[in-house]
């Protein structure tokens, strides 16, 4: 692999002996020591200031927002004003049934199945390139051109459409895709997971790669089958990318917003597509109530801190 | 990755090579190479073609599978209707300004933590680290706030490509992956060069980028990906017909431009990074899959 060309690249982070440079600092007295800092600091100013101001300070400015009124140029703070606005929006709690629906299908769909397709990958001897290329080529796509490609030919409500045609052929009922409002949220899992699997796909397979046979060996001398060496091998041999993906997923499709503004125009079918990223964006952009928007990203920040935490304790159990 | 044929995985490599096994492998590996293009290639195919297809023919029942009367002329409008040169341009701008801004910057600061080490450094790589938990949504407002007013300098950031070069350089990610490489390179091979008398600056450029080839690719193709694939951040920092990336430019006119057309400036605007890909395949997913794996 071309990232390992280095000499010891995989090793993992350790803490590294001093490098000689602070070796040299430590005899060479306080003047040098106070020139090498400087240096240091010079190497990082660049990326500390544009994490300062596009990262840290949003972060902290979103919070202040959130609590503010900013009205004909005038800031008031208004208490929970913003948050009790938000909340008793119809459909703030739409908005979240849908992404918590969203999240849920995507990671029955879009992660299970990259799980099993990736185990599926690493038995066959041929082909290996090319199947991985595939299973990437979306991903590479920009989202906006997929979703086009989705919701004007794959979701055609017409017989003409192409997942209509293909139900028709085996005749099945064809369905009204993005304009029925039972359809909607299936139908964006389905072109996001599309979208999107190939990373997951990439990952598993390269922890799948690190599973020493021996393991395989022992269990098929005990008498396992497939199904019982998946379960007893594969799945505890990979248990933390599993978990990490896991989260990152449901932190990612929590976020879903290109989706349900370009397949469903935003809101869809009887507000069957609204997501609470979407929700932020009204707010925000359209409904000039940045300070009521900023609220929503902080209650999103809470919920996903709450899926982060539960993260953290699963895996800390596990090991 | 190369096929090896005594790594031993889920199902023995005797069971595939005996009779009944192996018969079962090749059936397996058919459908799996049938099923991958269909799925993953299928979809390509399909915008590909439909957009040479008219009006009429992409509305038939049932569809055709090859256009009887191709229309080139949907990608020829593409192209003139909605400014896809412009549009492709700037696009193209803002991804060469994000490699070369994330290139600088990031690979300073993580030469900087990994070997130089000054005091706080640790504190400052954690609260880099940190970012990677704040889910990009809940920034978007304050962040967008931000822009239309830096703060102390008060300069109004919309329209400039400096609005989505400086916030890529805030990446997490990218600091850490290059931390994580430099961190494996031999303190010995550094210590010559300052016995040398090199400055940091020197030994940087000489020996440890060098070094760090891959690393850097891998760092800038996922630059040009990020701002290719970008479609929210843009359309709200970069409002102006004249400064849109192409994604958000074929968003705006999707309204009210013929569906074949939108489709072949989608085909259009999903080239480069396809490209990209076909070339990069290979440093891409290694990228990846390190990133993923120990991150």
């Amino acid at each position: 692999m071309a990232l390992t060309t280095a000499p010891g690249a995989t090793r993992r982070p350790g803490r590294p002996a001093p490098p000689p440079r602070q070796l040299a600092a430590r005899r060479a007295g306080l003047g040098r020591k106070v020139r090498d800092n400087l240096t240091g600091h010079t190497f990082l100013i660049g990326a500390v200031a544009c994490f300062a101001v596009f990262s840290w300070y949003p972060m902290v400015r979103g919070v202040v927002m959130s609590f503010q009124r900013t009205r004909r140029g005038e800031t008031t703070w208004v208490g929970w004003d913003n948050y009790v606005r938000i909340i008793a929006d119809p459909s703030f709690w739409t908005a979240w049934k849908n992404t918590f629906v969203f999240t849920g299908l995507a990671l029955v769909l879009g992660y299970a199945v990259p799980f099993f397709v990736a185990i599926l990958l690493n038995e066959l001897r041929h082909a290996k390139g090319y199947l991985r290329v595939l299973v990437y080529l979306p991903v590479m796509l920009p989202p906006a051109s997929a979703l086009f490609l989705f919701k004007f030919y794959a979701y055609d409500p017409s017989e003409a459409g192409l997942f209509n045609a293909v139900l028709t052929a085996l005749g099945l009922p064809t369905s009204e895709w993005m304009q029925s409002p039972t359809m909607t949220m299936p139908a964006m899992v389905l072109a996001s997971t599309w979208m999107n699997m190939g990373g997951a796909v990439l990952i598993y397979l390269a922890a799948l790669q690190t599973i020493p046979g021996e393991l395989y060996e022992a269990a098929e001398i005990d008498g396992a089958g497939v199904w019982r060496r998946i379960v007893h091998v594969t799945i505890p041999q990979t248990r933390l990318i599993l978990a990490l993906l896991a989260m990152l997923q449901i932190v990612a499709t929590m976020q879903v917003f290109t989706e349900p503004l370009i397949l469903a125009n935003g809101a869809g079918t009887q507000d069957s597509a609204t997501s609470v990223a979407y929700l932020i964006y009204q707010h925000g952009f359209f409904q000039n109530d940045l300070n009521g928007a900023a609220a929503l990203g902080v209650i999103m920040l809470v919920v996903l801190a709450g899926f982060s935490a539960v993260y953290v304790r699963l895996t800390a159990r596990q090991d | 990755m190369a096929a090896d044929l005594t790594t031993r995985t889920l199902i023995s490599p005797a069971q595939l090579r005996r009779g009944r096994g192996r018969i079962l492998y090749w059936a397996v590996l058919v459908v799996v190479v049938a099923a991958f293009t269909l799925v993953f290639l299928g979809p390509l195919y399909w915008m590909v073609t439909g957009a040479l297809k008219s009006g009429q023919e992409i509305a038939q029942t049932p569809p055709s599978l090859f256009p009887r009367d191709p229309q080139p002329q949907n990608y020829v409008d593409a192209w003139t209707n909605l400014a896809l040169a412009k549009l492709l341009f700037n696009t193209f701008y803002y991804a060469m300004g994000a490699v070369l801004f994330q290139l600088v910057f990031d690979t300073a600061a993580a030469y900087a933590l990994s070997k130089l080490r000054p005091v706080l450094g640790g504190l400052i790589l954690g609260m880099m680290l940190a970012t990677l938990m704040i889910p990009a949504m809940v920034l978007i407002v304050p962040q967008y706030v931000t822009v239309l007013d830096l703060p102390i300098v008060h300069v109004n950031l919309l329209d400039s490509p400096f609005a989505i070069w400086l916030p890529l350089v805030a990446n997490a990610f990218n600091i850490f992956l290059l931390k994580r490489f430099f961190d494996s390179i031999p303190e010995d091979l550094m210590s010559a060069a300052v016995m040398d008398g090199a400055s940091p600056l020197r030994t940087l450029w000489s020996i440890v980028l060098p070094m760090s080839r891959p690393i850097l690719g891998v760092v800038a193709i996922f630059a040009v990906t990020a701002v290719w694939k970008d479609f929210l951040w843009p359309k709200l920092v970069m409002p102006s017909p004249e400064t849109r990336t192409v994604s958000v430019g074929i968003y705006t006119f999707a309204g009210g431009t013929p569906m074949n057309v939108v489709i072949a400036a989608s085909v259009i605007a999903a080239i480069p990074t396809v490209v990209l890909f076909l070339i990069f395949q290979r440093n891409i997913m290694s990228g990846l899959t390190t990133g993923g794996l120990k991150g």
